[in-house]
């Protein structure tokens, strides 16, 4: 799926990173727990969460991946928003909530996890 | 051969959650730099980045040394923090001294010291209450 049409289908704003959204991701996960993130997932694209702050982005960026959502009308901040640049991870926000937004990607084809050999590039 | 081997320092700020981590962000472009590869740069990264987020919410900051030889990256997280008094249970998965303030910020799982264990090849930490806490962590390249 590509990135586009993850804002698409979460009603989201994009943050910063607009000219990434042709990107084709196929995995994500979803936590609050940034050290979750960083001990349970692998080859994740994309991270929703409802957490602001920017350990949200340096873990991102930690495990290489492209896309961080915010859900439940969370806006992060300018430094979040410089960090992710520098990064080249996109950012956008929605209304929905965690479940919701989750749900919706799953349904549309996003994995929580890599089948063998398949992965983003 | 000492002339093989490339070294980082930084300082680890401990009055500043928010800028915790820049230190790993900083190995990971230059390990890149380097040519090293991806799977080991995000190794290095992830221990080297629960290293220094416990530098800052346990320890009041500390430094961070890397070594980069032909076979390893070495990575030193040193701080004069309050130390580990028992090391075995601070391994433990889940067990974590840390405040709500601090879970409330994405971190105090308890999953620290775990990760930086799972993501290394070698792990060793020196501690002593009252004196401070230095780890070691190496990854194979
Ligand atoms: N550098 C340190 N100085 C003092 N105590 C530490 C240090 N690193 C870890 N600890 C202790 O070990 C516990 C477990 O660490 P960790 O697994 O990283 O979990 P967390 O950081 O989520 O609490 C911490 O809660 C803390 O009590
Ligand atoms: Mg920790």
């Amino acid at each position: 799926m590509k990135i586009r049409e993850i804002s698409e289908k979460l009603c989201a704003d994009i943050v910063c990173g607009e000219d990434q959204l042709d990107c084709e991701v196929f995995t994500a996960c979803s936590s609050d727990m940034m050290s979750d993130v960083l001990a349970f997932v692998k080859d994740q694209a994309v991270l929703l969460t409802g957490l602001v702050n920017p350990q949200v982005i340096r873990t991102a960026e930690m495990m290489d991946m492209r896309c961080i959502v915010f859900v439940r009308k969370k806006v992060p901040t300018e430094e979040m928003k410089c960090l992710a640049e520098e990064a080249g991870i996109v950012l956008m926000k929605t209304q929905m909530r965690m479940f919701e937004a989750c749900g919706i990607l799953y349904e549309a084809g996003l994995k929580g996890h890599v089948e063998d050999g398949v992965c983003d590039a | 051969m000492p002339d093989d081997v490339v070294r980082f320092c930084f300082d680890v700020d401990g009055d500043d959650f928010s800028s915790a981590g820049a230190a790993s962000v900083e190995v990971k472009k230059r390990l890149r730099q380097l040519g090293i590869s991806p799977e080991v740069i995000r190794r290095v990264a992830i221990a080297m980045y629960e290293g220094e987020i416990n530098m800052v919410i346990h320890a009041d900051g500390g430094k961070a040394l890397v070594e980069v030889t032909p076979d390893e990256v070495r990575m030193t997280l040193e701080d004069h923090g309050p130390g580990i008094a028992d090391v075995e249970l601070a391994m433990q998965e889940g067990y974590s001294t840390a405040r709500e303030n601090i879970r409330s910020l994405g971190f105090g799982a308890g999953m620290g010291l775990p990760n930086m264990k799972k993501y290394t090849d070698t792990m060793h930490i020196d501690t002593e209450v009252g004196r401070g806490t230095t780890v070691v962590m190496t990854v194979k390249i």
